[in-house]
């Protein structure tokens, strides 16, 4: 991994570089009082002034709908048209934070464990990441506690860490290489070995190791019930989550021709299980929560080798009734 | 690179409905052909196995395949009217077309029970994951012992299958029980009158050298496997198959989950002991 160094001025000429050569870069802007990821075509529409989106950089890799095929009816036949790689277009994502980078684990792992998904593998090798480390953490944020921080490389292509006259550059893989390539001249070799110093600190609350050990027999508990008493099940911790990965499968008719789509959906929705029987295996509320945290925290990790979540406090900082998972996961950490 | 040759997992092959049979009220089974004959001839399955199904412009849902995996060159399902793709599916007509995605899932170890006494045990529409292991098996009758079918809707006029539990009754090496709930029984029914797991308990089954095959209903399934163990059966000689609520089939949409388990990949099909392992979460 080659650690480079950028003046600040050149970072926006860097920036034209990467912006030429690939289709669409995606990176924070601000709209009135939040910040999202969206399409920029100018490097000053960034926005620098926040802790974190509201929402996660997933639907890059995973859109929120997506067409799985299109079809044509004639008569008693139907015709369909597969999905077409050459349609995903070439990104880059410019400015997550390491704990959304981090998140193309748990992704990678579902979309690939046994079957693979071309949609999801063909956006993620079409798309090169760039993170920025954190200068500034919040009280939601627990990237430490689930084995990340706030200068993390992992799962980026490149980390930038800006310090007071420009940015410390990690190349972290080869797609990252090729975004450097792009205008070598502006680099410089970085050997100060100070990162650390430009780092915000995010304290460790949990250790979790012992917190999946512990979860894994905790399905009968009484937690899940008091944790989730106000929770309305309104989903929206799952739309802003940057590893949640459910999806449901809708048609969409027009007349004789249409699609096939997938959407998210959140396994706390009361409708996620139910069968058509009426019979539904997950009836109460508290059912719920407990598989919104189990399924991270217990068994992800057994089945995929990866957690489900990367600290980034979003679910806490969205939800209507400040449900805070940085808390609840504290709190279960301390049962006896 | 991207991995363009890899299929879409989403994409299901076209089928054309070749036969349509009224199975029961509301239940009907299709025969499906591949319009692609070449994939036709690749596709495979094992027993047990199951399938998305779809209208198109409808959507999609589960069926298990109800056809043996030694009868080649078409699949069938069996289903029940219940919502809107099964009301869709249903309107569906000889020379329609159709999609199919699947095999999903595993399968009953069949291989392992060679040599063993099988005993069937089916509740209401459950009997078509049953009758691809039932007919896969009479299709190889000399690889197992006695063949015991104890099978029970809630009236005569929901037994399914109608023509082929005729078929396994006249059979000398099938013993063929039926039953009804009470209530549900017609003046000339000849069957018994009660419920499945009452009915096992009171039949002479061996359970020596038996594997039991039990699907239905969960409350069906809850009050027959404590039956069955008085029976003398071992966990692991119980088998049984999940429900639970699907939609990729693949392990990627996370509804059929159940502790660590996806009842898409690591079921349906689950052994006793599998299943006391899982969480109380189907
Ligand atoms: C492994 C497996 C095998 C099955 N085999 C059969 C079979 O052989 N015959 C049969 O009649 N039924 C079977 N079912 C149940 C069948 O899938 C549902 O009855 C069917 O999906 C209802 O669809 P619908 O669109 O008509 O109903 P709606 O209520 O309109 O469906 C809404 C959505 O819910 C989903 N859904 C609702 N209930 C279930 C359920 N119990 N299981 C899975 N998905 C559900 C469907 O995918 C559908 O998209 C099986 C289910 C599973 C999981
Ligand atoms: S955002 Fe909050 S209220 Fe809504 S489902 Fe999530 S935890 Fe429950
Ligand atoms: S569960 Fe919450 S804290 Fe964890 S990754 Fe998802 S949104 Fe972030
Ligand atoms: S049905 Fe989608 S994960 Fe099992």
């Amino acid at each position: 991994m080659d650690t480079l160094y950028i003046k600040k001025s050149d970072i926006a000429v860097w920036w034209a570089a990467i912006k030429g050569a690939c289709d669409h870069v995606v990176a924070p802007v601000r709209k009135d009082r939040v910040v999202e990821f969206a399409r920029v075509e100018n490097y000053e529409e960034i926005a620098t002034d926040y802790v974190q989106t509201t929402r996660s950089a997933k639907e890059v890799l995973f859109p929120r709908t997506e067409r799985l095929f299109s079809y044509q009816k004639n008569g008693r036949d139907i015709e369909v048209k597969d999905f077409d790689p050459q349609s995903v277009p070439v990104q880059v994502l410019w400015q997550v934070r390491p704990c959304d980078a981090a998140s193309v684990f748990p992704l990678d792992a579902v979309f690939n464990w046994d079957y693979k998904d071309v949609m999801y593998n063909t956006r993620r090798e079409r798309t090169t990441i760039v993170a920025v480390s954190c200068s500034t953490a919040d009280e939601y944020c627990f990237c430490t506690s689930v084995g990340g921080g706030a200068g993390d490389t992992r799962g980026s292509d490149i980390l930038l860490t800006y310090t007071t006259d420009g940015a410390i550059v990690e190349v972290v893989t080869e797609r990252g290489e090729k975004l450097v390539a792009l205008s070598q001249n502006l680099f410089t070799a970085y050997t100060a070995g100070d990162k650390d110093s430009y780092l915000a600190s995010v304290p460790q609350v949990f250790d979790v190791e012992k917190l999946k050990e512990k979860m894994h027999g905790m399905f009968d508990s009484t937690v899940w019930k008091e944790q989730s008493e106000r929770c309305l099940g309104c989903g929206a911790c799952a739309y802003v989550c940057p590893t949640c990965s459910c999806f449901d499968i809708q048609e969409n008719p027009k007349g004789s021709c249409g699609e096939r789509l997938r959407c998210w959906d959140s396994c706390g929705f009361a409708q996620f299980t139910l069968h058509t029987s009426g019979h539904n295996p997950r009836s109460t509320q508290a059912s719920r929560w407990r598989q919104r945290l189990m399924h991270k925290f217990s068994y992800i990790p057994q089945r995929q080798d990866s957690l489900g979540c990367t600290g980034c406090g979003r679910c806490s900082r969205a939800c209507p009734v400040d449900m805070n998972i940085k808390e609840h996961l504290s709190s279960i950490d301390k049962i006896q | 690179m991207c991995n363009c040759k890899d299929k879409n997992i989403y994409l299901p092959y076209m089928m054309q409905v070749e036969k349509v049979t009224v199975e029961a009220p509301g239940v009907k089974t299709l025969r499906l052909k591949f319009k692609n004959e070449e994939e036709g001839n690749a596709f495979e399955f094992r027993a047990g196995q199951f399938a998305e199904y779809s209208a198109i412009g409808d959507g999609e849902c589960t069926f298990c395949i109800a056809s043996p995996s030694t009868r080649k060159g078409y699949v069938e399902c069996t289903f029940r009217q219940a919502g809107r793709v099964t009301s869709s599916l249903a309107k569906l007509e000889e020379g329609d077309t159709m999609g199919f995605r699947g095999p999903f899932g595993n399968y009953f170890p069949m291989e392992e029970w060679k040599g063993k006494n099988l005993l069937f045990i089916a509740g209401g529409i459950a009997l078509p994951p049953m009758r691809s292991v039932i007919w896969t098996a009479l299709d190889e009758r000399e690889k197992y012992g006695d063949v015991t079918i104890v099978y029970g809707a809630k009236t005569v006029a929901d037994l399914v299958y109608k023509h082929e539990l005729k078929e396994w009754e006249d059979r000398e090496d099938v013993t063929l029980i039926t039953t009804v709930d009470p209530g549900g029984e017609t003046p000339d029914w000849k069957g018994k009158v009660g419920f499945v797991p009452t009915v096992v308990g009171e039949s002479p089954i061996n359970a020596e050298n038996t594997v039991a095959i039990v699907c239905g209903p969960p409350v069906m399934i809850k009050f027959t496997f404590p039956v069955l163990e008085k029976l003398g059966f071992d966990k692991k000689n119980i088998y049984t198959t999940l429900e639970n609520r699907m939609k990729c089939g693949v392990g990627k949409c996370g509804r059929c989950n159940v502790g660590k388990m996806y009842v898409c990949k690591d079921g349906p099909v689950f052994s006793a002991v599998d299943l006391a392992e899982l969480p109380d979460d189907f």
